[in-house]
């Protein structure tokens, strides 16, 4: 199980509420794996959860405006290395 | 070092209250927070900047010393000797360590020279909230030439005072960013190490045009080559190679050498095409003989014609 980690260690890291966490992964955000009653996540999505974290935290986002923002960041992010490939081609 | 206008950064005007520092920061955090600004380096600038003015001014201690002492801090008699209490060897380390292999870091968020001199190392302890139980993302640019690209080589680099082995793939593409998964920042409380990114940056190159595994480059051809047929040498990525002209070869004319591009990325045995235009030279300088067969040419061209 090394590449999970329990929820509840990383809502009492963050100082984070489960209902918070849980209400991500209700929209989509985030997959959780439950095994014997214990949510995890994997290591691999701690990334993208401690975006969504410190969106709430840094910027008081809640979890529709994240909801849209991680949905536009995907758009920018595939825009970004449509933009790198047109770029490479009009090169020189 | 230069004195830093925390006010101007946030906006503000210097009798702004506790909120409006609070709303200054906030508003503003919103527009340059790296998570919102992906692969955007001057906003990351623009952040750190924006958490170390909110680091002095949402602080009342350290914001009434900033403001005692303003433009004049390096002059104050009391900032001497405060300095002097403070003077611990420092130690601070950029964030990336550059070796001479043309790896050069970016990113890093610490604090300016001007925070540090004024409040000290520990100053920023406080800043912000522990945010990462996963270790920080570290990012880096890699310059490679484009013959640099077309093979799959291991480069040492030296990351924060590590070495590490990365093995670059064949075909890497200029701007394309590649994960080394565990390299990057410690993480905290066991949490996992964060990656290193990597980005690349391809020069461009004097011979050939690129387009993803393709290459295109021009070809002088003489026009008796053009006209009669032969062969010319040409330049790809793996040296010479001679190839046939066909006879009455026009000018622009394009080739396509078949695997002769660049390798296709993480796809083995896999290369792009070279392609060829024809670029055909007309001859000057021309000797009396030269220019009387020309004449010749021409009077034979135009019978034929009629």
């Amino acid at each position: 199980m090394g590449n999970l980690i329990a929820t509840t260690e990383i809502c009492t890291y963050h100082e984070v509420e489960y209902g918070f966490i849980n209400s991500l992964n209700e929209a989509g955000l985030l997959d959780f794996e439950v095994i014997d009653q214990t949510t995890f996540i994997t290591v691999d999505d701690l990334q993208k959860l401690e975006k969504m974290i410190r969106m709430h935290h840094e910027l008081e986002i809640n979890v529709a405006g994240i909801e849209a923002i991680m949905h536009l960041l995907q758009r920018v992010e595939q825009m970004q290395e449509e933009l790198r490939t047109l770029r490479n081609r009009h090169r020189n | 070092m230069a004195f830093i206008d925390y006010y101007q950064i946030l906006g503000i005007a210097k009798n702004a209250t506790e909120k409006d520092v609070k709303n200054a920061y906030r508003k503003l955090a919103r527009k340059y927070h790296p998570d919102l600004n992906p692969n955007d380096a001057e906003a990351n600038k623009k952040f750190q900047q924006l958490n170390e003015a909110n680091e002095v001014l949402s602080d009342p201690e350290k914001r009434k010393k900033y403001d005692k002492y303003g433009e004049n801090w390096e002059r104050g008699e009391e900032y001497e000797k405060y300095t002097k209490q403070q003077q611990q060897p420092n130690n601070r380390q950029s964030a990336y360590t550059g070796n001479s292999s043309g790896f050069d870091g970016f990113g890093g968020d610490d604090f300016s020279d001007f925070f540090q001199s004024m409040f000290g190392q520990g100053g920023g302890s406080a800043r912000g909230r522990q945010t990462k139980y996963r270790g920080q993302d570290l990012n880096a640019e890699l310059h490679l030439e484009l013959k640099e690209a077309a093979e799959t080589h291991k480069q040492a680099l030296t990351v924060n005072g590590k070495n590490i082995r990365i093995t670059i793939p064949a075909g890497v593409e200029n701007g394309q960013t590649i994960k080394i998964t565990g390299h990057g920042g410690a993480g905290v409380n066991g949490g996992p190490a964060g990656d290193l990114f990597i980005t690349f940056i391809i020069a461009d190159d004097p011979h050939f045009k690129r387009d993803g595994s393709n290459l295109f480059t021009t070809v002088k051809l003489d026009i008796y080559t053009a006209i009669l047929g032969g062969e010319v040498t040409v330049e790809t990525l793996s040296g010479k190679v001679k190839i046939k002209v066909k006879p009455e070869t026009q000018n622009g004319t394009k080739v396509k050498l078949k695997g002769k591009g660049l390798p296709v990325y993480k796809k083995e045995n896999e290369f792009g095409d070279l392609y060829l235009t024809y670029d055909i030279q007309i001859p000057v300088n021309l000797t009396e003989k030269q220019k009387a067969l020309v004449e010749e040419l021409k009077t034979e061209a135009e019978k034929a014609k009629a």
